[in-house]
């Protein structure tokens, strides 16, 4: 049953063309189209194969291509580039060299996807599937593995040697806070009660990452093989994904992959004729980031209020309904089949002390290299932004780095020999936090920065605990009258002071890790937020209040829609062409620089 | 507890088929109240008054517990809203590439401030964290496409490209 459908003769020669969010946003599926149709045309749909895969990795560079046995890449490709590789990929199947990677332009090519800089010091177990399988497709799935891990461990391992393996991995959860997954499936396990529920936790709230979004839409079968293996070694039944609503695809992705699971017996009654039993649906968020936290989840998942509720009781002995609930991440689950296929000793091998095994970071913000990176843990920030990111993509040096999201931190420059691991990272104040890594450069304000941040958690504080709602909307105010230019002596240490109250006292994690972006930029930072206080400078020149606008002669072609738009008439045109803004009439409103047609007015 | 009297749903206006269709499917099911005003919501753009007091006297719940939920979360909305919905993200890595300027420009061309709908009802301009795609950040979506790698001069030629489409 688990063979793969023969009926369709595998293809020899597979074009992969990247059908992840960036690449579709880029017109990736009217490039597969223009290879599906060149093939049909020339009659050779037996033996080519147009494959639309999950993410590769490299939003940066999409859309992606991908071709051959040897895995030739082809990035940003357009319906030109298209046409030219068909004909390559129907004659002689060289690759097209002008087409190729390059690090720069003018720089030798690079042909092979894998040796690409950005690929070369990452290691693919989550995504080990993702680019390369066709994700709407349980064939494609089952050819490249997936499933094999349920049908071994069903027909050979009892729930508790499946925990035992789990537990010896080393895995911890990915969702952030880092959890031993064998032991919270064995809390699961012990805990009593004759339905139990095994619940995927998709709902990826962190602005700024996608990888649970990666893999669900890449590889949706391994989500499902995870869930259905975690239900297995706790004894669950039933189970929900709760997915973020913003992914449409992913829910789309996830809802054929369930439905042809099911069809083939790998999901629902009595699995694979073993006599297990597991059932999963899809529950679509609303648009709530406290829904991440497991208990507010759950309440969401109920129908209410998506707001959390103190612990003890832990969802693994009172969750849903009432009934013992074991809730993990997408990325903790689908590295679930690899360890039960590779033995807990092969995943132990990877990674540091305390932090085994790989992990997936959303490498954004200010390098080159923009993607999806999964690597094991303990590389070096430095190697991360340097060595995968391919360095600041402006000519100003990157100055921090902000890991974990909301509730992580700001590493300076000095600090980018610090290794990603949960405690290295924890020792110098950030988090693996769920895997958002921001590079930024000079232009961005560390305080600017921190209020952007913290106006993301007070936004979405629930509102239940008094600390949380109340603290981090005092702390918000401070932070934003810096950045206007109305700091006050003594915001500094209110700041600190309130974040460590903020921090200690709230309910759930949300408040407990909001002042964090603050803190750490307090701690390393603090000699900009010094400079907006009492020089009222911004060194980035990223606050408005805190800028002086200026016109560039050479960009200006006199339209005067700026001056036309100012509401204080501070701007006057001397000659007919030339534009100038008379800083001590201007007010900084910052209408002219958004207004100008021709991007003329710059801050300085 | 008392029936609720009020009469509103059966205000003129307000078409009750979609919602009679959706709430005899899928009432039954344990914590239905959160994918029928999802369901709800796409069939009537918005979640109008009679609509929220029909689920509430269907699941037999207090009118004021399905208003709290609807309010609850970002995504449910009480007002219709406009013909084209433009959405900026600000999620961390479109916010450090530019997503404030972007919403000065989007904002400053359709006249409409973030969070509110035109009032000849042709758009709605909301912010939204993060739409996973981070690697193109800054990202806006029109109608639900993305436009990722915007410069200001991008942002500003689709949306008064979206604006003559409108006057069209
Ligand atoms: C405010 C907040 C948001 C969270 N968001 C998520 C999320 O989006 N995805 C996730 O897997 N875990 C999230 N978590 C963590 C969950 O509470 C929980 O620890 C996790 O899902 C457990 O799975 P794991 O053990 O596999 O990591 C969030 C926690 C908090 C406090
Ligand atoms: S931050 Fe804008 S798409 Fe993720």
């Amino acid at each position: 049953m688990i063979a793969p459908d023969t009926s369709t003769p595998r293809a020899a020669y597979e074009v992969r063309v990247c059908a992840g969010s960036a690449c579709v946003a880029n017109g990736s599926l009217q490039i597969a189209q223009r290879f599906e149709e060149a093939i049909a045309r020339n009659g050779l749909a037996g033996s080519v194969r147009v494959i639309k895969t999950g993410c590769h990795g490299l939003c940066a560079r999409g859309p992606v291509v991908v071709v051959g046995p040897d895995g030739v890449f082809y990035p940003a490709v357009d319906l030109d580039a298209a046409d030219r590789i068909i004909v390559s990929v129907l004659g002689d199947r060289e690759p097209v060299e002008p087409l190729l990677f390059r690090e720069s332009p003018g720089a030798d090519s690079i042909a092979r996807y894998a040796d690409v800089p950005f690929n070369a010091r990452q290691q693919r177990i989550v995504l080990r599937n993702c680019g390369v399988i066709d994700p709407e497709s349980l064939d494609s799935a089952f050819a490249a593995g997936d499933y094999v891990a349920l049908s071994t461990a069903l027909a050979t391992m009892t729930p508790e040697q499946v925990i035992e393996m789990v537990r010896d991995s080393g895995l911890r959860g990915r969702g952030g806070a880092g959890f031993s997954t064998g032991m919270k499936w064995q809390l699961a396990r012990a805990a009593e009660g004759d339905l139990k529920y095994l619940c995927c936790n998709a709902d990826e709230g962190d602005p700024g990452a996608f990888m649970d979004r990666a893999v669900l839409e890449g590889d949706p079968h391994a989500v499902l093989e995870g869930m259905a293996l975690a239900a297995y070694a706790i004894g669950a039944s039933e189970g929900y994904v709760y997915v973020r609503a913003e992914y449409p695809l992913a829910v789309k992705r996830l809802r054929k992959a369930i439905a042809d699971a099911e069809a083939r017996g790998l999901l629902g009654k009595d699995i694979m004729g073993s006599g297990f039993s597991y059932s999963v649906s899809i529950r679509e968020g609303a648009g709530a980031f406290v829904c991440g936290e497991e208990t507010a989840l759950i309440a969401s998942v109920e129908g209410r209020r998506g707001m959390p509720r103190p612990r003890p009781p832990f969802p693994t002995t009172s969750g849903l309904w009432n009934r013992p609930t074991c809730i993990n991440n997408v990325e903790t689950l689908a590295n679930i089949p690899w360890i039960v296929a590779n033995g807990a000793e092969a995943y132990a091998a990877i990674g540091t002390g305390n932090s085994k095994g790989t992990k997936v970071f959303a490498l954004t913000g200010h390098v080159h290299y923009t993607g999806l990176v999964e690597v094991p843990m303990g590389l070096t920030v430095r190697e991360m932004v340097h060595e995968i990111g391919g360095g600041s993509s402006s000519e100003r040096p990157i100055k921090a780095v902000q890991i974990g999201g909301p509730s992580g931190g700001c590493l300076p420059a000095s600090l980018f020999d610090t290794h990603i691991d949960y405690d290295a990272l924890a020792s110098v104040g950030a988090v693996v936090g769920s895997g958002g890594l921001v590079a930024v450069d000079k232009s961005t304000c560390m305080v600017e920065f921190a209020r952007y941040f913290l106006a993301f958690t007070q936004d979405e504080s629930c509102g239940k605990c008094v600390p949380c709602r109340i603290g981090t909307k005092r702390m918000l105010e401070i932070v934003t009258r810096i950045t206007e230019g109305h700091g006050q002596p003594g915001d500094i240490e209110t700041l600190e002071r309130l974040g460590n109250l903020v921090r200690s006292t709230s309910l759930c994690a949300l408040g407990g890790t909001a002042a964090n972006p603050v803190l750490t930029t307090l701690k390393y930072f603090r000699e900009e937020y010094e400079e907006h206080i009492s020089e009222k400078k911004c060194r980035a020149h990223a606050c408005g209040a805190l800028s002086t606008y200026a016109v560039i002669p050479e960009k200006c072609k006199g339209c005067g829609v700026c001056k036309k738009n100012c509401p204080v008439n501070a701007i006057s045109s001397v000659i007919k062409e030339q534009y100038t803004i008379d800083p001590d009439t201007c007010v900084k409103c910052g209408i002219c620089e958004a207004k100008c047609p021709f991007d003329a007015i710059i801050r300085v | 507890m008392s029936e609720c009297s009020c009469t509103s749903s059966q205000s003129p206006e307000f078409d009750a088929t979609a919602l009679e269709a959706i709430l005899s499917s899928g009432s039954t099911v344990e914590g239905a109240l959160v994918p029928i005003l999802q369901a709800s919501q796409d069939a009537y753009g918005y979640l109008p008054r009679p609509a929220l007091e029909m689920i509430a006297r269907s699941l037999r719940l207090p009118l004021a517990e399905v208003y709290g939920v609807a309010t609850f979360y970002a995504q449910f909305h009480l007002e219709p809203r406009g013909k084209h919905i433009v959405r900026i993200c600000h999620g961390t890595a479109c916010h450090v590439r530019g997503a404030t300027e972007i919403t000065d420009v989007i904002v400053g061309e359709l006249g409409v401030e973030v969070g509110s709908t035109s009032e000849d009802l042709s758009f709605t301009v909301e912010s939204v964290a993060c739409v996973g795609c981070c690697g193109l950040a800054p990202v806006v979506l029109i109608d639900g496409e993305t436009h990722g790698g915007l410069s200001t001069q991008a942002a500003r030629r689709i949306v008064s490209k979206l604006q003559r489409e409108q006057t069209q």
